[in-house]
């Protein structure tokens, strides 16, 4: 109902995702996605104007009527509703972003439009993690952790084993899941723990400390390797500590090459739209595409809270049956 | 509002049989519009009782009463009574403002209850006046003496009417402090359309003076003796009558400026960049708001060109020549670019100034084209050796050209790859 203007956006509130490029500040990305949906919801034909009955002088000046004025009744529009006068009938549209993204990173920013906003904060009021793929140098230290900033030390990499890799990471790992069970409102001696624990729901509510909840290395050639995370409540410059702080452990210096973001909550690579999809026709259908997803993982009757947390052991082998997971909760939460 | 009114009694004449009265009735009231109602008219009509058991309120009992003797005054109409309203509404018509009170005065005269409630009734809404005292009557005006939008106006205003016809954007206009009572201001025969003939005269096209009119208003306050003489000052630099209209069309403000500051900038061109005549016409003419804008930033980016990227003095004139907007190109950007090509890409210099289209274009776009080519081993950029890519076709050939020609690669792909970046 309304114009077509109207119906187009409705058409475009829902949740998207896009690949936002290094280089590229985060509001950048949501105002051209602002522009790019003005545009398409503008583009809509605009409504006839109304027309309203007006007295005009008449042309036949020798026609006499009491009073001596002359009018005709004519139907002229009314140009005070004319788009060229209230000006076009969407200027603003409401577009907020998820996680944010630095201006080095890369990878899946989650966008949401209008009423989209509302289901955004939800699906985040539940605990979702996020994937990230780090690549990292050994051999220099840096002031920011990057390999762009302002080198402080140099280092030898050659003593450094994939052995000693994973028992590092596994060390960090341990230390991760430490926090995990300190930042939970549960008491730990408690019989309530322990079964959050068994199914693996065991993890902070809101804010608190980054916590990385899986953590491998899946490509190692020195002097580069590369990892793969999955963290909540993290920031980038965290994630690039992190890669640091490995390689003084390993007795030698690391820095972080990029920050890759490969998922956020249900949304992965897969969904997220380059930069030549980001107008409303491409937007639209990512949207209805998440929707019919959505709608396919099918509807549970009860309702859980929290969404999956990674143990350790379930890291190397279960990411896929974690994406199951996380959907499957996420469809009992829009069912709710 | 009155003209309304008098379709609704049309209407209503034709519509109207007893049986169906209490409903139409109804839809009269449902829809009835705030009529200027005075105490007195009310208050005449205030004892004839209730007409309607779902309306409450005296102020509404007011309206319906009032509506209602319109319609019982059409029901009870013969054939030659009608005639008498079809002159009245005639005559009505010419008197908007009074027609409720002229109506209203029929019925009262002849049910008009004895216990008047407004006692000084020497100058009732409902006599009879005189034609002469009815033109007498000053109707106050229906548009606002302030407000913050043009829209209360534009059907008022002659001169925002034919602005909004020559395609004006008159809703960015408004935004801007104090262009809008400039606007309202303007005399249409006398202010504005002279500046749009002579505007005409010098050659700009029909459609072209809405975009002119939207981005530079003050053109139609500015003298018109100013304007011709920067018009033919432009003339005997040696510009020609059609280059001069495109100009103007593409710089709005152009003739906003004096003829000195226009010589300034011409002359400034052409001595800092050594330039003949001809040269420094093109790119003016490519180029107007070259004229327009400050020459600070064009110093500068100069500057930065001729230190910071290290080009030659004659490599900077192709530049310029070729591409006139380096000259104010954002600095960042440029360097931003120049970094990618000479030291990423490792273009020289004598490449990039036989390209200077490459200085132009999106920083992201090149690092992620020249990033797929090196991922498929055909970043090659020297002309000496095979499988040589072109900077020129490298920027400017569109994704699907690109990814067909260059990278032998579907856009998917490309696609697919920029993710990984």
């Amino acid at each position: 109902m309304g114009s077509p203007a109207v119906r187009m956006f409705h058409r475009l509130e829902g949740l998207f995702c896009v690949y936002k490029p290094a280089g590229v500040h985060w509001k950048l990305v949501r105002d051209t996605i602002e522009t790019n949906l003005l545009k398409g919801v503008n583009a809509t034909p605009a409504r006839p104007l109304p027309h309203e009955v007006r007295f005009l002088p008449s042309p036949n000046k020798d026609r006499e009527v009491a009073g001596g004025l002359a009018l005709r009744a004519a139907s002229v529009p009314v140009l005070s509703k004319h788009p060229l006068v209230t000006g076009p009938e969407f200027q603003h549209i409401k577009v907020g972003v998820g996680h944010r993204l630095d201006v080095s990173s890369s990878g899946v920013l989650v966008l949401a439009v209008g009423n989209g906003n509302r289901t955004m904060r939800d699906l985040y009021r539940t605990r979702t993690t996020r994937d990230y793929s780090l690549q990292c140098e050994f051999g220099m230290a840096t002031q920011d952790f990057t390999d762009t900033g302002r080198v402080v030390e140099r280092s030898t990499y050659g003593h450094i084993t994939r052995e000693k890799m994973e028992r590092v990471i596994a060390m960090l790992e341990g230390a991760n899941q430490k926090a995990l069970r300190m930042y939970s409102s549960v008491d730990m001696s408690s019989q309530e723990a322990y079964e959050l624990a068994a199914k693996g729901l065991l993890g902070p509510d809101g804010k608190s400390v980054p916590i990385l909840t899986g953590l491998r290395c899946v490509h190692f050639q020195p002097p580069n390797f590369t990892l793969e995370v999955q963290c909540l409540n993290e920031t980038q410059k965290y994630l690039r500590k992190v890669v640091h702080e490995m390689g003084l452990e390993l007795r030698s210096t690391a820095v972080c090459k990029g920050v890759r973001r490969t998922r956020d909550g249900p949304f992965t690579l897969q969904h997220a739209l380059t930069r030549h999809h980001w107008t409303a026709a491409d937007v639209a259908q990512a949207m209805q595409q998440h929707r019919w997803k959505k709608r396919s993982k099918g509807r549970c009757g009860t309702v859980t809270d929290k969404a999956v947390a990674q143990t350790p052991g379930e890291t190397l082998a279960a990411s896929q049956e974690d994406e199951a997971n996380r959907e499957a909760t996420i469809a009992e939460l829009q069912c709710r | 509002m009155s003209s309304a009114c008098a379709a609704v009694c049309r209407r209503c004449r034709w519509l109207l049989s007893p049986k169906s009265s209490t409903h139409l009735y109804n839809v009269q009231v449902q829809h009835s519009m705030k009529v200027d109602k005075s105490a007195r008219v009310g208050n005449g009509f205030s004892s004839r009782g209730n007409h309607t058991a779902t309306l409450t309120g005296l102020s509404w009992k007011r309206q319906t009463s009032y509506h209602h003797d319109f319609t019982t005054k059409y029901l009870t109409t013969e054939a030659k009574e009608s005639t008498d309203d079809l002159s009245r509404t005639d005559a009505t018509e010419n008197k908007p403002a009074l027609m409720p009170a002229v109506d209203a005065f029929t019925l009262g005269k002849s049910q008009m209850s004895p216990d008047d409630l407004d006692a000084d009734d020497e100058c009732s809404a409902l006599e009879e006046i005189s034609e002469e005292e009815a033109f007498g009557i000053s109707v106050p005006p229906s548009i606002p003496p302030a407000s913050t939008s043009l829209q209360q106006y534009v059907d008022k205003s002659e001169t925002l009417t034919k602005l909004v016809q020559l395609g004006v954007s008159l809703w960015k206009l408004e935004r801007r402090p104090n262009v809008g009572s400039m606007l309202l201001r303007l005399d249409f025969n006398r202010d504005v359309a002279p500046r749009l003939l002579f505007l005409k005269e010098i050659g700009v096209e029909d459609s072209r003076l809405g975009y002119i009119i939207s981005h530079n208003p003050f053109i139609l306050s500015e003298n018109l003796e100013n304007l011709q003489a920067r018009v033919n000052y432009l003339k005997s630099r040696k510009f020609s009558s059609e280059t001069v209209a495109s100009m103007v069309s593409r710089a709005p403000y152009l003739l906003n400026f004096s003829v000195k500051r226009l010589d300034n900038r011409l002359g400034f061109y052409q001595q800092q960049l050594k330039l003949s005549s001809a040269n420094t016409r093109n790119i003016v003419a490519r180029l107007p708001r070259l004229l327009c804008g400050s020459l600070e930033p064009v110093k500068e980016n100069l500057k930065v060109c001729e230190i910071e990227l290290g080009f030659k003095e004659n490599e900077i004139q192709h530049i310029v020549v070729a591409v006139p907007k380096v000259l104010t190109a954002n600095k960042k950007k440029l360097t931003q670019i120049f970094d990618f090509l000479h030291n990423t890409m490792k273009v020289p210099h004598y490449l990039i100034t036989k390209f200077p289209q490459v200085l132009n274009t999106k920083f992201l776009r090149l690092k992620e084209r020249h990033l797929f080519l090196e991922y498929l081993g055909k970043a090659q950029y020297d002309p000496n050796l095979p499988g040589y890519v072109s900077l020129d076709r490298l920027v400017s050939l569109p994704d699907e050209t690109f990814c067909g020609e260059l990278a032998s690669a579907t856009p998917e792909d490309f696609y697919l790859f920029q993710k990984t970046l």
